[in-house]
């Protein structure tokens, strides 16, 4: 940057040069006036909105955040009714969001990956579907991929009273994809923790492994006794309690069916739309950052005698991460934007609820003001996270 | 480089040419532009729906004409913005409608924090459901655990949240945006009940692939007066909104309709002499001219017309007048005097 | 003899297994065990799925019947698009005046595949344009020659996809450079300007900026004056995209090494010629792979105008489809839909892969 500063003699002769030639001054000048103008744009803006709440006396303020939402919300990760105020509303509608989107990023990743190895296979058949994938997810605008699921869910599968019944405990019909979950007991607590307790303790398995390794040159299958500890030991607790394997079970109740665990067509149809459209992408990333890795170093590693598997985990992983994370990051911010189509097809997220909020109360700059400010709070975050990679990423490279 | 300039002066040129609208006060911006832009439904078959040749039809499309026909004397005169429920008071408020005409229920927080002034009530509505018959429910309150399609952000969501938790009856609520997105979920069976101004749900009967599968329940769970309105701020534009909505009714208490009000015009009768302006007074009252009530009944017609026309017993909706019969008629339409 | 020969022949075949189908087959398919078994799961899926699907699409379908005959067959439904074609493709443009906006839309696509070669960038060219974007105007204004004027609420369906579209394109991509430009600016003001915006605009969805410019902005304006619908969401879509290519543009303005600048700077030329001769060139063309990529997502996010009531060709189809006749066509329709779009984009991205190898001068 430096080298494209001024010349440092403007100021020696500033007397000898009128200011327009002095390109120190001409720079303040000019970026006095960009200010001036951007924020008499601003001030302008502010005053007209000013003049024209008031004049139609329009209420402003978040007031409204205390007041009874008094609406309805069909999908809530939290206890919520129509009592309930517009802030936990709000809050319902970000969590919608964040369910979505956590589901979707996870979802997105692992088909992404698989069709992004796909594309790149030896496999005639299997590389050239891949691409027909991409290529189709990729040129169809979102939100026509999301009104054509959604239509078929509702159009296409039965009503309730003639819901399909593929297998004992599961139904499919116009209200969604309904399944018996296990009845709630101890042993479904205990488990969990034991899950939690046995990955922690993989974490530091794998730590101490590394350690040996670099110390006596001996590798240490982690990964393996890891999943095997993780299976085994829940399965073990279970056992202990007396294999309870009571189950909740979806019945048709009145109108809808109720027990069990219910996943609407909104939520499928929106998952399934955000997941094919942002995987489409996500492959063509994976196939670039395989791509990116050297001919050589694999053959390489190979002549240094390293098995396919450990190719993959200590040569490829480790490039080929470092040219995926970020654009990968990039479009998972895309599908948590992108979630916000919910709106067109009627899953109550964040923009679906302040939508509503901004309707009822009438303060569309307030809401509209919400909206930005949750989405680039997401995007901020993940710009953070962005920038500890990046830096932890550089440390490795040295 | 040559290239380029060319091309963002082009680009440059026909963004200016792209109308930016400029209008005064109310009434004056509106006689500048030389017609009313009116905020419609787009959605709801006889209050605001174009038909298959563009052309929009409904009693609140009327309403409008009506007001066109007051101020220009032409009933033509009004352009058609079909609106959301969400957008509809916001493009009210910033002046990108005059008026707005969609079936709006008046109420006090709408009058007071969206700073707008409803007129005359020109449909006295109520919410209810309907239901497939299929599934023999008889009454609202047999509703326990049912899926309901509803309009978000509009009154009629809060009703039924409010009419269920009264009534300590669970329900799952479907929201979409649009009133015919809406109904083809219903028609679908995304749900099992479709709540909404009871007219509203006449409407959409009427387009249903089987109109006689679907019952309308008895229960009335709410007042939904509708009405038209306008912003805060020009009183003498309000005056002849509402004037153009109490004229129709006038009209017909006086039994003046678009057939007769010619030979109407040679009638004796001071009140009807002052009402068509042969008397002059209430034009130049309302700075409008002196045969605007006349206009308005000539050309669109009275309120039973209008109302037999887009909603009556022999269109697809099939509505009784009810509570918008004239207050003779043990309804609730009463229009002042016109003197 | 003969039989030598013949022997000899014989001999110089190569294995059966590596030529031919059978070779291919081999090759392509069956190489190792694990590809075996793909291929044969994958024929299994494929032999399940396509010939329902193409008995649906094919066999039982109707193409021209009237509504009520559709209820009645197991297949596709296409019946929807011809009977609605004129509403779905013009929406509410007056009947029996389709031929202009046809004629516009004509002209635009025979502009842009004429202006596909890069030898007839010439300022001929540029005129060109301009006259036809006038004449595209005027034909779906009308006013004169006798046409009537079709307001522009009026304008909808693909006219108005092409149009957002188009002028999207076209506005953002010089913004976005300057936006690029100026983020590396030295003017710490300026700069900061343009970071805030960039990373603003780009952090949240443009259902917001959409919102924004629907039911917010025009209670900026001063009392009484509006600005078109249409206007606004086209500058809201202009806004969206010119974030993004700053972005791009960045990464192509980063990538070009400190030395074109000294030595363009020993030459002798300003900061703007500078930029105009020799940075942007080399930097635009490295970045048009993720420029076209921006550009693609504009054009597909035209659609979202849907939420916000514009008639473009995905909400004619909508209200297409709300009407209770089709109710049930759905299906058909989007997957119509979905092929207008696919060929659009994927015609922009075959040509921006020519357009790249075009003007790759690496050695």
């Amino acid at each position: 940057m430096k080298s494209k500063n001024p010349p440092a003699s403007a100021g020696s002769q500033a007397s000898a040069i009128p200011f327009w030639r002095d390109a120190g001054k001409r720079a303040f000048i000019f970026q006095l006036a960009a200010l001036f103008t951007v924020g008499g744009l601003g001030y302008y803006l502010f005053s007209n909105t000013q003049a024209n709440l008031a004049r139609q006396s329009i209420a402003t303020g978040f007031d409204f955040l205390n007041k009874e939402a008094s609406f309805e919300i069909a999908e809530s990760l939290i206890g919520y009714s129509a009592a309930d105020t517009y802030a936990r509303a709000l809050l319902v509608g970000v969590l919608n969001t964040l369910k979505v989107a956590f589901i979707g990023i996870i979802l997105t990743t692992i088909l992404g990956t698989v069709i992004g190895v796909s594309r790149l296979s030896s496999n005639w058949l299997v590389s050239r579907l891949s691409a027909l994938f991409i290529e189709v997810m990729q040129n169809i605008p979102v939100l026509l991929q999301l009104f054509f699921w959604y239509a078929i869910f509702y159009e296409a599968f039965p009503a309730p009273q003639q819901a399909l019944n593929p297998i004992k405990g599961v139904f499919l019909c116009n209200r969604g994809l309904i399944f018996a979950i296990p009845e709630a007991h101890n042993a479904h607590t205990v488990m969990g923790w034991i899950l939690i307790a046995v990955l922690v303790g993989g974490w530091f398995l794998n730590r101490w492994a590394r350690r040996r390794q670099e110390a006596i040159g001996e590798s240490f299958p982690v990964l393996r006794v890891t999943l095997f500890m993780a299976l085994l030991l829940p399965l073990l607790a279970w056992v202990a309690y007396g294999t309870p394997t009571a189950m909740n079970m979806p019945e048709l109740r009145g109108f809808n069916f109720s027990g069990g665990l219910s996943v609407s067509p909104e939520f499928s149809a929106l998952l399934l739309g955000l997941v094919l459209y942002t995987s489409a992408f996500v492959a063509e990333i994976v196939r670039a950052g395989i791509q990116s890795i050297g001919r050589g170093q694999i053959e390489a590693a190979m002549a240094l005698g390293l098995r396919p598997g450990q190719i993959l985990q200590l040569v490829i992983l480790p490039q080929s991460l470092r040219v995926i994370i970020p654009p990968l990051t990039s479009q998972m911010l895309n599908l948590t934007k992108n979630s916000s189509l919910a709106v067109a097809i009627g899953y109550t997220d964040f923009v679906a609820v302040t939508n509503t909020t901004i309707n009822q109360t009438g303060q569309a700059i307030e809401g509209v003001a919400m909206i930005m400010a949750v989405y680039l709070l997401f995007s901020l975050s993940t710009s953070v996270f962005m920038n500890w990679y990046n830096k932890r990423m550089a440390l490795v490279e040295r | 480089m040559k290239f380029t300039k060319i091309m963002v002066l082009t680009i440059v040129i026909g963004l200016l040419l792209c109308t930016v609208a400029q209008a005064g006060k109310d009434l004056d911006g509106v006689r500048k532009k030389g017609f009313i832009q009116a905020g419609v439904n787009g959605g709801v078959f006889g209050f605001g729906m174009p038909d298959e040749k563009g052309v929009w039809r409904g009693l609140d499309v009327d309403t409008a004409r009506a007001v066109a026909a007051a101020i220009f004397g032409d009933a033509t005169k009004v352009k058609f913005t079909p609106l959301t429920a969400q957008q509809r008071f916001t493009a009210l408020q910033s002046g990108e409608i005059d008026i707005l005409t969609r079936n709006a229920t008046r109420t006090l927080s709408r009058e007071t924090q969206l700073g707008l002034n409803f007129v005359t009530v020109n449909y006295y509505d109520g919410q209810g459901f309907m239901v497939l018959k299929k599934l023999g429910v008889k009454s609202a309150k047999e509703l326990d655990g049912a899926t309901v399609c509803v309009l978000p952000g509009t009154t009629t969501e809060q009703n039924a949240a409010d009419y269920f938790r009264n009534q300590k009856m669970k329900w799952k609520p479907v929201v979409i945006e649009s009133t015919t997105e809406l109904s083809k979920a219903f028609f679908a069976g995304r749900c099992d009940v479709l709540t909404s101004d009871a007219s509203q749900l006449a409407g959409i009967r009427a387009v249903a692939p089987n109109p006689d599968d679907y019952t309308i329940l008895p229960e009335i769970i709410s007042k939904e007066p509708l009405a038209p309105a306008v912003r805060h701020g020009d009183d003498k534009f309000m005056d002849i909104v509402n004037f153009s909505v109490l004229a129709m009714i006038n009209a017909e208490e006086l039994g003046i309709t678009s057939k007769n009000v010619d030979q109407m015009l040679k009638s004796k009768n001071p009140i009807v002499q002052r009402f068509l302006g042969v008397s002059p007074g209430n034009g130049k009252a309302l700075g409008l001219d002196e045969k605007w009530a006349y206009n308005i009944i000539k050309q669109v017609g009275n309120y039973g017309e209008v109302f037999e026309r887009n909603i009556g017993v022999n269109t697809s909706l099939g509505l009784k007048r009810g509570l918008n019969a004239l207050w003779t008629d043990g309804g609730l339409m009463y229009s002042p005097p016109f003197k | 003899m003969t039989e030598l020969a013949a022997v000899r022949r014989e001999q110089l075949k190569p294995p059966v297994v590596d030529i031919g189908v059978i070779g291919w087959l081999h090759k392509n398919l069956f190489n190792t065990w694990y590809n075996s078994i793909l291929t044969v799961c994958m024929v299994v899926v494929l032999g399940l799925l396509l010939p329902p699907l193409f008995k649906w699409a094919f066999v039982d379908s109707v193409w021209y019947s009237s509504a009520e005959a559709c209820h009645d067959i197991d297949g596709a439904c296409w019946s929807v698009i011809p009977h609605n074609i004129r509403f779905i493709i013009f929406g509410f443009f007056p009947e029996g005046q389709e031929w202009r906006p046809a004629l516009a839309m004509f002209l635009l696509l025979a502009l842009v595949v004429y202006s596909r070669k890069r030898s007839r960038w010439q300022s001929s060219l540029g005129c060109l344009w301009a006259v036809s974007l006038t004449v595209m105007g005027v034909l779906m204004y009308g006013g004169i020659f006798g046409m009537p004027v079709v307001e522009t609420s009026q304008w909808s369906g693909l006219p108005l996809t092409l149009m957002l579209s188009f002028f999207g394109m076209v506005a953002a991509y010089p913004l976005g450079i300057m936006l690029a430009i100026g983020r590396r600016s030295r003017l710490p003001a300026i700069k900061s300007l343009c970071i805030v915006y960039i990373e603003m605009i780009r952090g949240v969805p443009l259902i917001s900026l959409l919102f924004m410019s629907s039911i917010m902005f025009p209670l900026f304006l001063p009392e009484g004056i509006s600005i078109n619908k249409v206007l606004r969401a086209q500058v809201a879509i202009i806004l969206f995209t010119a974030a993004y290519i700053a972005e791009v543009v960045r990464g192509g303005l980063q990538a070009m090494p400190r030395g074109q600048y000294e030595a363009a700077e020993s030459l002798g030329l300003t900061y703007n010629q500078t930029l105009r001769l020799i940075i942007l060139p080399q930097a635009l063309k490295i970045v048009i792979p993720p420029t076209v990529g921006i550009l693609l997502s504009a054009f597909k996010d035209t659609s979202l105008v849907v939420i916000i009531a514009l008639y473009d060709v995905l909400k004619t189809t909508k209200v297409t489809l709300s009407n209770p006749k089709w109710t049930g066509c759905s299906t058909e329709a989007y997957i119509f839909l979905a092929l207008l779009y696919f060929v659009f984009c994927y015609a922009m991205s075959s040509y921006s892969r020519r357009l790249e190898k075009e003007l790759d001068t690496s050695y």
